[in-house]
């Protein structure tokens, strides 16, 4: 069976933050059925190699297959934790799409059932606001 | 009021969550309160460092301590309230309940609702005071994550505060209050107390206490477990511009729905719970709360369609013999400033602009601990995941950032950032505001602390209005 490579982006959804100077993510699969395969290729390990030096300590994973899950936490990520730290996401509010950049090893079948997930269609566009001319007319 | 059975116990009680920090959306607790049936609202101001600022800013002026904005809600939703029986459960009071309280009692007069509504405080979160008999008495209150002992800091510490739990909130609710406010407080207590009061739940119901302090998790963020901030197809998620905040129908036997209300925007679904739930969670089988330990992967979820979502099957086990300490000690100082430079090659200009000012930074014989640069539009965010610069940026931002043990050299770094704009690389803008301002670092240091050390000091007190 041939495999591809692809982002973790088109299988998984995420979220992120802060504990102290460690940080979460949970990482949670669009697809139920693709749990698994979350589970063999995100390891800790490797969520540790694709971060390299931006999380100092260790990388711990928590399964949490009644959700379709993964916990990630990632201990020393935070240059010091929320009030210290000197960067933008001092909170890691964004390291979880950081993760999502890691790639997998998927089929080839799975790579063509994911391609278009994660991101908006090419068709889409904002829906137009209701038009705010200062407060004169709402 | 929640509907009542014959025996005075309601079938479900609904909770929902009204602010997720201090400076949410003002209107989310009014659409929370006249958007449908609710009985309790839960209001976390708080974030782990807040306490250390209102703490300055009691030093400061003796009547201040806590948030504010609370009263000022207050002051707009009390005659709701009363009217409606929504009673209201916030950590406003921060360092200062009694005068939060007092503000509150205050504003519920001038909003009419005189003879009609109690407000009650918790006091006995601050260790601030404590802390030196504390540490004589045995308790190290040692880093949680680096094991380090207090006292390596202790005379840089501006606040220390147990997150209490639903104990004396409950006590509150039991004598008639309509608004109740603590200080440092464990965030799901906020909405498991009301449950345990309107249940009669057991300390030893550890599988319902679990499931309110999964409830509690749901409720507590702002609109995070109902469309807010959730990424699985965000762009399909409706008006959030009236996004509704989370709310939950819960059973005597802790089973529940999250959902919201009817016409609100966003949109509560699988996904959106389960971003909500993995969120700012350690070991998922020990979600500690002061009051019971529960096992996320026990939650078993199902969409019942038009945004609610069941949530059951939560277990839970005894809670610890500890409370959280959240202590804030002064670590410094800090300050950040940016530059916009644009095309062509402004990926280029923004990096000469840094060198040079590293230069600058050694000939002056300033000294950090730490200097950090960001190249907003590049690689803020991702930082060495975001690779190589995309060709021909239309701008990119500079932004630099240091951090010094002492508060000379971050001043003069304030001062060097501005004069680039005529001295440095070209096509350079974006200098609004002036010089970069300095603050003081407030570093945060979790700690453990025995129950017993804290939980007699607990008082709750009830004022009417």
């Amino acid at each position: 069976m041939t495999t591809v490579r692809i982002p973790l982006v088109h299988l998984a959804h995420a979220r992120s933050g802060d504990k102290g100077n460690s940080a979460n993510i949970g990482v949670v699969a669009y697809d139920p059925a693709h749990y698994e395969l979350l589970v063999r290729e995100v390891t800790a390990e490797r969520v540790k190699a694709h971060f390299g030096d931006v999380v100092r300590g260790r990388v711990e994973r928590y399964e949490l297959p009644n959700l379709g899950a993964l916990n990630f936490v990632l201990h020393g990520a935070l240059d010091g934790g929320g009030t210290v730290s000197l960067r933008t996401d001092a909170q890691g509010k964004v390291l979880s799409t950081a993760l999502l950049r890691m790639e997998v090893e998927v089929s080839g079948a799975v790579a063509e059932a994911v391609r278009d997930r994660g991101f908006v269609p090419p068709d889409w566009a904002p829906e137009p606001s209701h038009e705010w001319d200062g407060g004169q007319d709402v | 009021m929640a509907r009542g059975t014959a025996e005075g116990v309601p079938e479900v009680v609904r909770v929902g969550g009204g602010q997720g920090f201090w400076g949410d959306d003002l209107e989310a607790p009014v659409r929370q309160i006249e958007g449908g049936p609710l009985d309790y609202l839960i209001l976390d101001y708080l974030a782990e460092v807040t306490m250390s600022v209102l703490r300055k800013l009691r030093n400061r002026d003796p009547s201040m301590g806590y948030a504010h904005d609370f009263v000022t809600l207050m002051e707009r939703i009390f005659p709701a309230c009363v009217e409606r029986g929504v009673r209201v459960l916030a950590n406003a009071g921060g360092v200062h309940p009694e005068a939060c309280a007092c503000a509150v009692v205050d504003a519920g007069r001038r909003a009419g609702v005189g003879g009609r509504a109690k407000v009650a405080l918790v006091r006995g979160d601050d260790l601030t005071e404590r802390l030196d008999e504390l540490l004589a008495a045995g308790h190290a209150l040692a880093h949680m994550e680096s094991g380090e002992p207090l006292a390596t800091v202790r005379d840089r510490v501006r606040s220390a505060n147990a997150y209490v739990g639903a104990g004396p909130l409950v006590e509150a609710l039991g004598a008639g209050a309509d608004v109740v406010i603590t200080g440092r407080c464990a965030d799901p207590a906020l909405a498991y107390a009301p449950l345990i009061h309107a249940f009669g739940w057991d300390s030893s119901d550890h599988d319902r206490l679990a499931a309110g302090a999964v409830g509690g998790h749901l409720i507590e963020c702002g609109a995070q477990a109902s469309g807010g901030n959730s990424m699985a197809e965000w762009w399909t998620i409706p008006h959030l511009d009236r996004v509704g905040f989370p709310l939950l129908e819960v059973a005597a036997s802790g089973e529940m729905v999250v959902t919201k209300h009817p016409g609100t925007g966003g949109r509560v679904d699988r996904a959106t719970v389960t971003e909500q739930l993995v969120y700012e969670i350690g070991d998922p089988r020990r979600f500690l709360t002061p009051d019971v330990t529960a096992d996320f992967t026990s939650i078993r979820l199902e969409e019942l369609g038009d945004d609610r979502v069941a949530v059951r099957g939560i277990r839970g086990a005894p809670a610890t013999d500890f409370l959280k300490v959240s202590i804030a000690y002064s670590a410094g100082w800090t300050a950040a400033g940016t530059l916009l430079y644009t095309w062509p090659d402004a990926v280029s200009k923004a990096r000469t602009a840094e060198r040079l000012l590293r230069t600058r930074f050694r000939r002056l014989g300033l000294r950090f601990d730490e200097v950090h640069t960001e190249f907003v539009g590049w690689n803020a965010a991702h930082g060495p995941l975001a690779g190589d610069p995309p060709a021909d940026l239309p701008e990119v931002q500079l932004r630099m950032a240091v951090r010094s043990a002492d508060r000379a050299p971050v001043e003069r770094f304030a001062r060097e950032m501005a004069p680039l704009v005529l001295n440095g690389p070209p096509s350079v803008t974006g200098y609004a505001g002036g010089r970069a301002r300095v603050r003081e670092v407030m570093a945060y240091w979790p700690a453990l602390i025995r129950k017993d050390a804290v939980e007699p000091f607990l008082e709750v007190e009830v004022l009417e209005v």
